[in-house]
């Protein structure tokens, strides 16, 4: 069918509403944050979409993991053994430090660190905007997944909870421009800030003064302040410090330790929940001792 | 216009909002087409009274959803490149596939710039010459997917 006469308005007022509603979006969402619960009903909207996009991809890894070689099985499963073998060693040793450490944290009446809820999730979608760096992974709120949840590889801190959907959720990368953890060095405790840069291999830090002791190839960590990741994580190791007399600051740069570009599964963290009885009771030891 | 023939055209969007989002090695991923704008282009071409601007502005806040971007951004960009064509539909139809390819190239590359210049005033964004790789993949990508499509629309006599 086609009207001779057109129906509706115009094109130009089509286009000017169009433009101011995009205005009212962009200013509300970016500037207000009004859509903060919105986009997790969005989100869960268009998640059918995200599984489907990435069936081709699951595809292709269900063929890769199904079509090797048994010689092949076999060298993977001989190595999964020897791992095995020095992990479980690694174990022991760590299980009598974990007592002796919880031994000495009890004397000095200072909180117990307790075994954190985690669960595994596989990702779902990268995003192919390049100005924002952000996956969605295939949990969501059904899971108990929450904004602000702590996301970690096998290697070290991968970013945050961003949006939550009903079935899936987005995670912020800790290299968007708009992510900043907060890190100490692990060699000597000194507290930094990683910010993003939006490119997938790099972290800045800013505001370090020229007198601070960081060298190139200092392990960072999360230090637990801001109380959104736990404390202790890798998070990126120092690349280059330039130290400028005619600058203000020191420019220090460093590389995530999570392998950001080729993610497949990551860990989610859970706050430590029984912490808090932890620390009434370890409270409750340290007012009798005082009482006694 | 029958619900069967509304159908197709939203499949064939669906398709389009999948492949945009569909995940890629990093190398590839920089000239990922803009297969959205790619069918929104051809069906403003071919039923200009059916899809505009309006439909334009829905796919790309559905983009803006999946990409995670601010609301709005892509949907502005991709309303004002649709409403160019919607306006030159009668000349563009009249060009070879390959003009065509050239105008569409224009386009895309205007989406982008929009895209980044609405970044760039939301976020510090800088500006680097791959964002307008997927320009390119989209200039290739037309001749092929106006052939698909207009089998598509005369096999299902959409009108």
């Amino acid at each position: 069918m086609n009207p001779i006469f057109k129906h509706g308005p115009s094109p130009q007022h089509r286009l000017v509403l169009v433009l101011f509603c995009s205005a009212l979006l962009i200013f509300f969402d970016h500037k207000m944050n009004s859509f903060e619960s919105a986009r997790g009903f969005l989100q869960s909207m268009v998640s059918p979409l995200q599984y489907l996009a990435t069936a081709p991809k699951q595809m292709m890894n269900w063929a890769s993991e199904n079509i090797v070689t048994r010689r092949q099985l076999i060298a993977d499963n001989e190595q999964y053994k020897v791992n095995e073998l020095i992990f479980h060693e690694q174990a022991l040793q760590l299980d009598i430090v974990q007592r002796e450490n919880d031994r000495l944290r009890e004397l000095l009446a200072s909180p117990l660190r307790t075994e954190a809820k985690k669960m595994v999730a596989e990702i779902l979608a990268v995003d192919s905007d390049p100005y924002t760096h952000q996956v969605v992974i295939n949990r969501g709120a059904n899971d108990g997944v929450f904004e602000g949840q702590a996301v970690i590889d096998d290697q070290g801190i991968v970013g945050q909870i961003l949006h939550v959907g009903t079935i899936s959720s987005r995670v912020l990368l800790i290299t968007d421009v708009t992510h900043a953890v907060p890190v100490r060095i692990s060699r000597n405790g000194v507290r930094l800030i990683a910010s993003g840069v939006g490119v997938i291999d790099r972290l800045t830090h800013n505001y370090v003064p020229h007198s601070t002791d960081i060298r190139s190839g200092d392990l960072l960590v999360t230090s637990g302040l801001g109380s959104k990741f736990p404390e202790g994580y890798p998070v990126a190791t120092v690349t280059s410090v330039i130290q400028d007399e005619s600058r203000a600051f020191s420019q220090i740069q460093s590389e995530p330790v999570a392998k950001i570009d080729r993610l497949r599964y990551v860990l989610l963290l859970w706050p430590e929940q029984a912490n808090t009885q932890q620390i009434k009771k370890s409270e409750a030891v340290s007012v009798e001792k005082v009482s006694s | 216009m029958t619900f069967a023939n509304r159908l197709i055209i939203i499949l064939t969007f669906l398709v389009a909002l999948m492949a945009s989002i569909m995940p890629l090695p990093l190398s590839v991923d920089a000239f990922r087409p803009d297969w959205v704008l790619v069918v929104l282009l051809y069906w403003c071409l071919a039923l200009p009274s059916r899809v505009n601007v309006i439909s334009a502005w829905v796919l790309g806040f559905i983009l803006d959803v999946l990409l995670g971007s601010t609301l709005g951004v892509h949907a502005g960009a991709m309303a004002i490149s649709v409403f160019i064509v919607a306006g030159n539909f009668q000349k563009i139809r009249n060009f070879s596939v390959w003009q065509q390819a050239m105008i569409v190239g224009v386009l895309s590359a205007l989406y982008h710039l929009i895209v980044f210049w609405l970044q760039r005033f939301l976020t510090d964004a800088v500006f680097l010459p791959s964002y307008l790789y997927p320009v390119v993949t989209t200039v290739i990508l037309w001749p092929w997917a106006f052939l698909l499509l207009r089998k598509i629309r005369r096999n299902f006599r959409i009108k």
